[in-house]
């Protein structure tokens, strides 16, 4: 099902504050157009489908993460939608044909969090752009505007099979900024990649992170940060209650627009999702309770390392999970992590994806998927292939909002697709090819299907054909 | 000496053996008895008194070493009271052995060997000379127990980050260490006049010279950490002027350069992983490891994530997928790490005399789905068991006991 929202997305965040009600119908809503930025459009996607042929994989290894896995079978797709996924499918003469003999085909795959384009490589200070560090809460800003889309890293992400990001801003704050969720396709401008309809994620960051930044300002303790939450909360609630009155009838002077605020009410009013940075059990409990407290839905705790100790709690809220397979001990609230979380995750009830946080693990989020799936299979945990799929496509779909056109192979869904030489759960299987939207944007065989950054031209050794 | 006290017989048979220092040999025997291993091949007779271990349909492999990491050196990444593996204010600390910094109790080496990582490199880092690394086996309750061998190599770096202590320059630092070279000679030469002061001071102390002495001769392997292909050269242009067994570590853009590192005999310690430019090394590839094998030259791979030393095994896989051949990338994290740190009498192989670092895997050890059945350290069994393991039972069920 398609929301209505995604049809609407330029005013959406502007006027998503409109009770349903047009504002064309009265002169004082014209006139608030005229008076008001909010009223215009605010940084829309220019993303654009290529027109391409329809393309046919035949014989090869279907993994839907739709519940299916198609030995011997066959996907169609054609004008950015996939057509037929099935044992066999008809196919127009005007198909490109690809032998999937040996081949496993995937969804594309999808990273809930990457800090890509923000913190791009070469990895200097003037790349530096993830952490707007001046200030504990800095929801006004977005990480689409620091993203460079000329990061070399981008064309190693997309060899490994990534098809959209949520790039985010990082955890220096308690609240970070907006995350921007991006197509991963070679691009002049952040615009061209912006997900078409996707929501906004605000980044909320516990722990550690923002009270060492903070220790000599504030916040400096755990304590402090839960302060700076409910403090920058209660103020957007004030913020949202003049926005939602003035826009019922457009009458008198429109409320001072505040960009932090504007964001929180936004996450207030559900149109953005809470993507929380944190560690501890405890800690997203906490988080829980302030999210009661405020009238919001925490989307998904990233990094999550002890989420399997609460397990049953994330299970009941509906909030997913964004962790690694093995990360753990780099810092002391990342002690507890164990490889078998995402099963437990899983096995509660609860939505686990595998995310990477790292310009190299998002080059195999398939292999990290298929160690957390091993090692939860070896406790004894219930993990399918299929959930273990849907870890790093279904599931991070739905963590950015965008589980209705991407995330599957089922018709109707945009045509995200991956070739495998091998069983991505293979430690030697490699992406062959990758199609966002029916454009095959790699080619592991075809060096001209191989994008190159700006950054890479002349001064990065060409890997040859063969990379 | 206790260990060996309480080491036993052990058959390991019917499994797949890799002996690494020859052709795997099917539905074979390996025999440990206290600590050694006595026997490999088809036809070994088991004891009667022997602990018998089927590893029929399993794969037995030796111990894997990782070249790389500070293991017993850091507990908590980002907490400095754990970190033992870098001497602060010192540009020539060669006489820094981090041995006595290691802690045998860190919960790190369970974590790690139940993956089947049996020994690992314990190394300085930070500084232009960051000091004597030493090679561990990941058991004992003592320092004196886990110690494989000390040191197995002094510890250099002409990478981007030793620019500080080169004066903010490449050029500067490798003259300070060409100066540290001279200077541990001329300190040679006339210690006398040195404990006398009687000569213009030098570039070090006189423990940092007497350090350097071993690896001016020959005797000391000398790792520079090196990825920018020009100081990759340099670090082949200093070996020659000094006469040094250099081992190349890092070395992203050694790919570029394979027949010349291959002629000038000198091994490269890589993460196969590497692939994400930076201006220390713009031509990084995954590819480094394939092609320098390919050109004859000797190749350790590493996972230089400490606390995930236990993913060497999906370094060397990826390694596979990228060129080398499967038993280059097994030779490459035991044998030749061994002969590189000057081990591999002892080390690296399944052959009698060699310590009974002994791994059986359920399969490819290189493959996600596969699972460690037995980790043999010094021919005692180890328990697969560590505080994760423990964390896991635990939470299984919730709510936890405690």
């Amino acid at each position: 099902m398609r929301p209505v929202w995604l049809l609407t997305l330029p005013v959406s965040i502007a006027c998503a504050t409109a009770s349903g009600r047009s504002a064309t119908q009265t002169p004082a809503a014209a006139a608030a157009r005229e008076s008001t930025s909010v009223m215009r459009p605010q940084y829309p996607s220019t993303y654009q489908r290529r027109p391409n042929p329809p393309v046919v994989i035949r014989n090869a290894t279907i993994m839907t993460a739709a519940g299916r896995e198609i030995t011997d079978g066959s996907i169609l797709f054609r004008d950015g939608r996939i057509v037929a996924v099935d044992a066999t499918v008809d196919a127009p003469a005007d198909a490109v044909v690809v032998d999937g003999t040996g081949k496993y085909v995937t969804p594309g795959v999808i990273d809930t969090h990457s800090h890509l384009g923000v913190y791009a490589a070469p990895g200097t200070d003037a790349e530096s752009d993830g952490n707007e560090a001046t200030n504990p809460v800095t929801a006004e800003v977005w990480a689409e505007h620091s993203f460079w889309p000329q990061d070399p890293q981008i064309p190693l992400a997309i060899a490994g099979g990534i098809t959209t990001i949520q790039a985010l801003p990082g955890s220096a704050n308690l609240i970070g900024g907006r995350s921007a969720i991006l197509k991963l396709i070679p691009a002049r401008t952040v615009q061209e990649m912006k997900f078409p309809g996707a929501r906004y994620g605000m980044k909320m960051a516990c722990g550690e992170n923002p009270k060492r930044v903070y220790r000599s300002r504030g916040p400096s303790t755990r304590m402090g940060n839960m302060a700076g939450y409910r403090a920058a909360f209660i103020q957007a609630e004030a913020y949202r209650q003049r926005w939602d009155k003035w826009n019922q009838n457009h009458q008198g002077d429109a409320p001072a627009r505040d960009l932090r605020l504007e964001t929180l009410a936004e996450v207030l009013r559900g149109h953005i999702y809470v993507q929380n940075h944190c560690y501890r059990a405890d800690e997203m409990a906490q988080m829980i309770d302030l999210a009661h407290e405020f009238g919001f839905k925490i989307r998904a705790f990233h990094h999550a390392v002890e989420a399997y100790k609460v397990a049953d709690l994330l299970a009941r809220e509906g909030t997913a999970v964004a962790i690694w397979a093995d990360w753990w001990g780099f810092k002391e609230e990342a002690m507890d992590g164990i490889h078998e979380n995402a099963a437990l995750v899983q096995n509660a009830g609860g939505r686990p994806t595998i995310h990477s946080d790292s310009e190299s693990g998002i080059q195999r989020l398939n292999q990290e998927a298929a160690k957390a799936m091993s090692y939860g299979q070896r406790a004894g945990l219930p993990v399918t292939r299929d959930q273990a799929l849907r870890w790093i496509t279904a599931n991070p779909a739905w963590v950015l909002g965008i589980d209705s056109l991407v995330g599957t192979l089922e018709p109707g869904k945009m045509a995200d697709v991956v070739v495998w030489s091998a069983d991505p759960f293979s430690v030697y299987a490699k992406a062959l090819q990758v199609y966002n939207d029916g454009w095959l944007v790699f080619d592991r065989h075809d060096a001209a299907r191989q994008p190159r950054t700006d950054f890479e031209l002349w001064q990065v050794p060409t890997p040859g054909a063969d990379r | 000496m206790i260990a060996l006290l309480l080491a036993q017989t052990i058959a390991i048979t019917g499994g797949t053996v890799f002996p690494v220092s020859g052709p795997k040999i099917e539905q074979a025997t390996v025999l440990i008895r206290d600590g050694t291993i006595v026997a490999v091949g088809q036809d070994v007779s088991v004891p009667a008194d022997a602990t018998r271990i089927d590893a029929t349909g399993k794969w037995v492999t030796p111990g894997l070493i990782d070249g790389a990491g500070q293991m017993g050196l850091v507990e908590i990444g980002a907490v400095p009271a754990g970190r033992e593996g870098s001497i602060r204010n010192d540009t020539i600390a060669a006489a820094f052995n981090v041995a006595e910094g290691i802690n045998p109790a860190s919960q790190l080496i369970a974590v790690t060997r139940i993956e089947g990582i049996t020994t690992t490199l314990a190394s300085p880092g930070g500084h232009l000379v960051s000091g004597q690394a030493v090679l561990i086996d990941l058991a004992g309750a003592t320092i004196e127990d886990m110690i494989a061998q000390s040191p197995v190599a002094m510890v250099a770096d002409l990478s981007e980050r030793a620019k500080d202590e080169g004066g903010g320059t490449r050029a500067g630092a490798a003259q300070r260490l060409r100066a540290a070279f001279r200077d541990a000679l001329e300190y040679e030469r006339r210690k006398t006049d040195f404990t006398r002061a009687q000569m213009q001071p030098l570039s070090a102390s006189a423990a940092d010279f007497e350090a350097l002495l071993p690896v001016l001769r020959g005797q000391l392997p000398l790792i520079i950490i090196a990825n920018r292909r020009s100081d990759i050269e340099t670090a082949l242009r200093i070996a020659r002027e000094f006469k040094l067994r250099l081992v190349l570590a890092g070395a992203q853009e050694a790919w570029q350069l394979a027949p010349i590192i291959a002629s000038a005999g000198v091994p490269v310690l890589v993460q196969p992983l590497d692939n994400v430019p930076s201006y220390d090394a713009l031509g990084v590839r995954y590819e480094n490891a394939a092609v320098l094998a390919r050109a004859g030259v000797k190749v350790v791979l590493l996972e230089t994530d400490t606390h995930n030393s236990r993913n060497l095994r999906q370094q060397a896989g990826n390694a596979v997928s990228y060129g080398m051949t499967w038993d280059q990338a097994l030779r490459a994290i035991t044998l030749s790490p061994a002969e590189v740190f000057g081990v591999a009498s002892r080390y690296g192989s399944l052959e009698p005399g060699k310590v009974a670092n002994v791994v059986v895997w359920s399969g490819d050890p290189f493959e996600f789905s596969t699972a460690v059945e037995h980790v043999y350290i010094r021919g005692r069994e180890i328990p697969l068991t560590s505080r994760q393991a423990e964390l896991l039972r635990r939470y299984r069920t919730l709510p936890p006991t405690y």
